[in-house]
């Protein structure tokens, strides 16, 4: 099963690296969701699989009935799931965004920040409101 | 003594609480934010003091006994980089009255600073590495929405690329650390360094930490991982990039530092070598990109990549010396690069534009303003007596009592080119005269409040440069201990775990 697990974890890191190397922004933000599931069975997997109990005290114990689940690794792979979870939902909004004001999903066509390529017209950045006054 | 270690991530941590309570009044949030850093400061002193006199502090959070709980933990370094965060977090809070636009102030820019130097204060105090990537993730996640904060088209290009690389950073991570884990069972540093040792598979062991050289590489913007530093540092308002530049960066150096020194110590000839050759690469690209730029911030970014290459080079040859020269670097650096960011912002706002070439003059009209510029730009560059020259001097040195005299010769190439760079700089913006084309130029504050808030920090920012440069010798004290307990980790573990290793 470890071995199993092994395998599916690399198929998706590596699925992951090619969609991540894509120019297409979205793309790019699939690649990105698919290589944090990745790191979080990778987590798992390193937790080693076992078949045994819940890692739960019983009544009027103290320590759980051995053998039983590693607990660690779940509650990492909780953390990381809520925290990417957030963090991609940012990124999503952030691309769509970007698509609205830079009328592109092209990463090499996004060059507002950057020196334009060469015969590239880029629309001049708007100027910056200076109104401080009034903020109260 | 407990409190002393909590609070300075307590107190930026209950600011922005407060100022979330005062959401629809930004004047409110601005006294609200300057206080919580002035706060914030005076603890993160308290704490420097305490370990100073009382040597490393370590508490267990919860009281959970050590490699089961978090433990949070202050030695030199890390309390020396709070208070090094802490005191750029009161600059640029008070710069930031003056310089952040209504709307930023009122769509959360204080909040999302104060959570962002939480994070900060955070990773420099835990011990416990998942614990640390949760710290990267706060600071991370507010970074994210404070690059993004604005209606600059700019900013949102430069977000995007931010946003996309740093996510594949923390994900790099956080598999490191699940493989770390799977290895070795704990997730607290100091009993990582008891058993990292143990672990049979160096090869694996060698394997994860240049993963985490990546992880935290792609952070610190080391060669080749950089390029999503210039394409976005130059885009937010000047506030925010001045506290991106002067700590998002050096938080991955101290991570580096942190695990190279007290996890990653096995096969000290692979990685610290490969170390080497990234730090010369990435002071060698930083500085040659910096010469292709003519806007002032864009300059100032390759610039932080350039200086990077420094910290991680005293990383890399890991003598007592070389590693005190890296930890003055980094507090040199933060001080100064800041300085220079809030210097262009000044700069941008006295003549409409931050293109250098379109400048010219301001040496005429505005002297006062070009000796700010002058003072951080020297101290960046390495001129004496200021502290930037002292800071390569030491890197210097201890590359040659090392014996590794191609990575000196790289460092003073590197440290002319820089000189080179601020010359550049000097002419375009201020020397040259005004090109006829040119608008005038407009004052930067309107009120006299505005000056204070403007000019105070550039100018308490100066006198520190200059004073490290004066008197040097406490902090590079500082340095050798910092640097003498990172390279003996018995002293931290002893600390950390309640026993002798």
């Amino acid at each position: 099963m470890e071995v199993l697990l092994a395998f599916v974890t690399g198929l998706m890191g590596a699925a992951s690296v090619y969609l991540l190397l894509s120019r297409h922004v979205v793309r790019m933000l699939l690649g990105l969701i698919l290589l944090s599931n990745t790191a979080n069975l990778l987590i798992f997997v390193a937790g080693r699989l076992t078949e045994t109990r819940p890692p739960l005290v019983p009544p009027g114990g103290v320590l759980p009935e051995v053998p039983f689940a590693n607990p660690v690794p779940q509650a990492l792979i909780l953390t990381a799931i809520v925290i990417s979870f957030g963090l991609l939902a940012f990124a999503l909004v952030l691309v769509y965004r970007g698509y609205l004001e830079l009328g592109t999903v092209d990463s090499d066509r996004m060059r507002v920040a950057e020196p334009p390529l060469p015969g590239q017209r880029i629309l001049p950045p708007e100027v910056q409101g200076e109104a401080r006054s009034g903020c109260r | 003594m407990t409190a002393l270690l909590v609070l300075p991530i307590v107190v930026p941590m209950a600011t922005a609480v407060l100022t979330l309570a005062v959401w629809r009044h930004p004047g409110v949030q601005r006294w609200l934010g300057v206080a919580g850093s002035a706060v914030h400061l005076a603890t993160a002193v308290g704490l420097l003091a305490q370990v100073v006199t009382g040597g490393i502090l370590a508490v267990q959070i919860g009281n959970w006994p050590a490699p089961f709980g978090i433990t949070l933990v202050a030695d030199h370094l890390g309390a020396a980089m709070v208070l090094i965060a802490a005191i750029i977090g009161l600059a640029v809070a008070v710069y930031s009255v003056g310089d952040v636009d209504c709307d930023r102030q009122r769509h959360g820019f204080y909040p999302l600073y104060h959570v962002l130097l939480t994070g900060v204060s955070g990773s420099f105090l835990t011990g416990d590495l998942f614990n640390l990537y949760v710290w990267f993730e706060v600071m991370l996640s507010s970074s994210f929405v404070l690059l993004a904060l604005g209606r600059d088209r700019a900013q949102i290009d430069g977000a995007i690329k931010y946003a996309a690389i740093n996510l594949v950073s923390t994900v790099t991570f956080l598999i490191a650390v699940g493989i770390l884990y799977g290895m070795t069972g704990t997730l607290n540093m100091a009993d990582l360094a008891v058993r990292v040792p143990q672990v049979a598979n160096a090869g694996l062991l060698t394997a994860v930490a240049v993963l985490f050289l990546v992880a935290f590489g792609i952070k610190a913007a080391i060669f080749p991982l950089f390029f999503w530093l210039p394409a976005s540092y130059h885009t937010p308002a000047v506030s925010v990039s001045a506290l991106f530049a002067g700590l998002l960066t050096k938080v991955g150096v101290y991570a580096l530092i942190r695990t190279f020194t007290l996890i990653f110590t096995h096969d000290v000839g692979y990685t610290h070598t490969l170390l080497l050759y990234v730090a010369a690469a990435t002071m060698v690209t930083g500085v040659l990109g910096a010469a292709a730029h003519y806007e002032v911030r864009r300059i100032l970014s390759f610039h932080i990549v350039s200086q990077i290459g420094y910290m991680v080079m005293g990383l890399a040859l890991f003598t007592p010396l070389a590693l005190a020269g890296s930890v003055f670097y980094v507090i040199h650096h933060i001080l100064v690069k800041t300085n220079l960011f809030l210097v262009a912002g000044l700069v941008a706002r006295r003549a409409g534009t931050a293109e250098i070439r379109d400048i010219g003059g301001l040496y005429r009209a505005a002297p006062f303003l070009a000796v700010l510029f002058m003072v951080p730009a020297m101290s960046l560059a390495g001129v004496p007596p200021l502290s930037g020259f002292w800071a390569k001097l030491i890197l210097i040195r201890a590359g040659l009592e090392a014996g590794v005299w191609w990575i000196v010769a790289v460092a003073l190439a590197v440290g002319l080119l820089t000189l080179f760079s601020m010359s550049k700089i000097w002419l375009e913006a201020f020397w040259k005269p005004r090109p006829e084309a040119a608008p005038p130029l407009v004052p930067t504050a309107s009120t006299p409040g505005m000056v204070v808030a403007l000019y105070g920090p550039v100018v308490a920012l100066a006198m520190l440069t200059v004073a490290i440069g004066l008197w040097g010798a406490p902090l590079m004290e500082l340095g050798a201990r910092a640097a003498g307990e990172l390279l003996s980790r018995d002293a931290y573990i002893a600390a950390v775990l309640g026993r002798a290793p």
